[in-house]
């Protein structure tokens, strides 16, 4: 299921960051000059979508920076990965940090741009170390234009405004749009934000092409993307596959279940659960998974133990949800709040009359109603729970819990 | 052509004047932020918006020309 080259060849990722020789001997040098001048139709052609949860498409993106730039224009590179169920970013910028600043000096060349942030999430230390230490080893002219910029640890952080903002004010909340970061930036720049997995697959794309990338794919997906499994598999952690690959195949090389699960949520906090055979057979192929009204995001297929309550599992994650809002837009602050509350109610075997009515009816309400999509991600979320748990939500609502007494705390 | 009322969340802190000017398109939740009916507004209540989007006390409302085929479109 593994294409003939990946983001992850090389050395095992567990081996520490790879070198600037080792990169170089194993992909070639990077494109430079007039190579890189024709990445952004190759990049269009190749069907690449972003890595850092909308999947808004690569190419297109790189040319709006271009078209605005006039050679001013600012490369920011996301690794923020503030998604807790989430590891694929951090493992790339740690293990192959070569392959992420090529990608955003690709970027950099191709946009018009001549400064390049590398904004990595604070919690990442391996990750910035290894970045800065690429910088060094590339020298002069990178030392001079790239530079690794940490984003304070918060979910919020890693959303394209909140981290423009924080380049500009040092505040990492989002801001009112328009303008978006491609029109209006860093400094005001046209700024290009990227995330580090979909700046690594197009440093990939500039050396092996754009059919490369989607024969790299299972047929009608296209490209290999890393993924992150949670839950009770052997071997949890981050995997790379060939989109298309189904969650089954995924579970089989991550060693296989090590107990009965009953849902998975795809996608992440921004996803949605299912039910687990659903799930299972379920191809990890954005396009077929948006027409099913799930999100591949960025990459994160987590499992819930049968032996854990659904309830209490989905009031975990919505009270971080709401504990994550930048406070700036009322029915994220109040709306998430609310419904993380009562959620915590339902769990906590003290329900309120009415609880799963108005939670029901706020989750309906909050899409489109932020200043940025964090309440959609977890409106839809908590959508996707009232639906796969239904029956457990019911027996909360009564006080009651087929896991024996409504307990808190999930696994 | 038409129009769409445009929110800017961040700026909006409840007020409520604008549902109280347009009810037809704007209700309240539970905590007084608006809810917005989807769409374009129709002929009949553009007088009516317009005077809402100059009544909010925070400039937080403004009305897009959008193009009938791409109303209500969402970008990522
Ligand atoms: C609340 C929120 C948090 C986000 N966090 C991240 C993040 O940590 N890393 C990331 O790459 N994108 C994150 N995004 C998505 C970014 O806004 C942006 O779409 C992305 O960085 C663009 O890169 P891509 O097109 O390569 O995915 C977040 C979005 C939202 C709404
Ligand atoms: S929607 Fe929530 S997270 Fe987004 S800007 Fe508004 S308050 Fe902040
Ligand atoms: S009048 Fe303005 S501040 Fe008040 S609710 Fe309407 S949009 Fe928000």
């Amino acid at each position: 299921m593994r294409s003939p080259v990946g983001l992850l060849d090389g050395p095992p990722p567990a081996a520490g960051a790879e070198g600037l020789a080792s990169h170089e001997a194993r992909l070639g040098r990077l494109p430079v000059g007039s190579e890189a001048q024709g990445l952004i139709p190759m990049l269009e052609a190749s069907g690449l979508q972003g890595r850092g949860g909308a999947g808004f498409p690569v190419g297109r993106k790189w040319r709006s920076v271009a078209e605005r730039s006039g050679g001013r224009a600012v490369v920011l590179a996301n690794g923020a990965e503030g998604e807790l169920l989430s590891m694929k970013d951090r493992t790339l910028m740690a293990a192959r940090p070569h392959l992420v600043l090529d990608g955003a000096l690709l970027a950099a060349e191709a946009v018009g741009a001549e400064r390049i942030a590398l904004y990595v999430g604070q919690e990442h230390t391996a990750a910035s170390a290894s970045l800065r230490r690429a910088i060094t080893e590339r020298g002069g002219e990178v030392m001079r234009r790239a530079g690794v910029v940490v984003a304070p640890s918060g979910y919020v952080s890693g959303e394209a405004t909140a981290a423009v903002r924080y380049l500009n004010k040092g505040v990492a909340l989002p801001t009112s749009t328009p303008p978006r970061p491609f029109e209006q930036g860093v400094g005001g720049r046209p700024t290009l934000v990227q995330n580090v997995e979909s700046l690594a697959l197009s440093a990939l794309v500039a050396r092996f092409g754009d059919a490369w990338y989607r024969e790299a794919g299972r047929r009608p997906a296209a490209g290999p993307a890393l993924v992150t499994v949670s839950g009770p598999v052997a071997r949890p952690g981050v995997h790379e596959i060939a989109l298309g690959t189904t969650v089954s195949e995924l579970v089989a090389a991550a060693g296989g279940l090590q107990a009965h699960v009953q849902a998975a949520l795809i996608g992440g906090y921004f996803g949605a659960w299912l039910p687990s055979e659903q799930a299972l057979a379920l191809s990890l192929d954005p396009a077929a998974l948006r027409a099913r009204g799930v999100a591949f995001g960025c990459g994160v297929v987590a499992f819930l133990p049968a032996a854990v309550c659904g309830v209490a599992a989905t009031a975990d994650i919505i009270s971080y949800m709401a504990a994550a809002s930048a406070r700036q837009c009322g029915p994220c602050l109040f709306g998430l709040r609310a419904i993380a509350e009562a959620t915590g109610r339902l769990a906590g075997g003290t329900p309120a009359p009415e609880d799963l009515v108005r939670i029901s009816r706020w989750s309906a309400q909050l899409p489109g109603r932020g200043g940025c999509r964090h309440p959609d991600g977890a409106a839809g979320l908590m959508r996707s729970a009232l639906e796969v748990f239904a029956e457990e939500f019911s027996l909360h609502q009564r006080g009651a819990c087929q896991h024996g007494a409504p307990q808190r705390k999930a696994a | 052509m038409a129009d769409e009322i445009r929110i800017d969340r961040i700026r909006c802190d409840g007020h409520g004047l604008c549902a109280e000017l347009l009810p037809e398109l704007i209700e309240l939740d539970d905590w007084g932020y608006p809810l917005l009916a989807p769409g374009p507004v129709p002929e009949h209540l553009r007088e009516h918006a317009r005077q809402a989007v100059a009544a909010c006390p925070v400039v937080a409302l403004r009305l897009e020309r959008v193009a009938a085929a791409i109303q209500s479109g969402r970008r990522a």
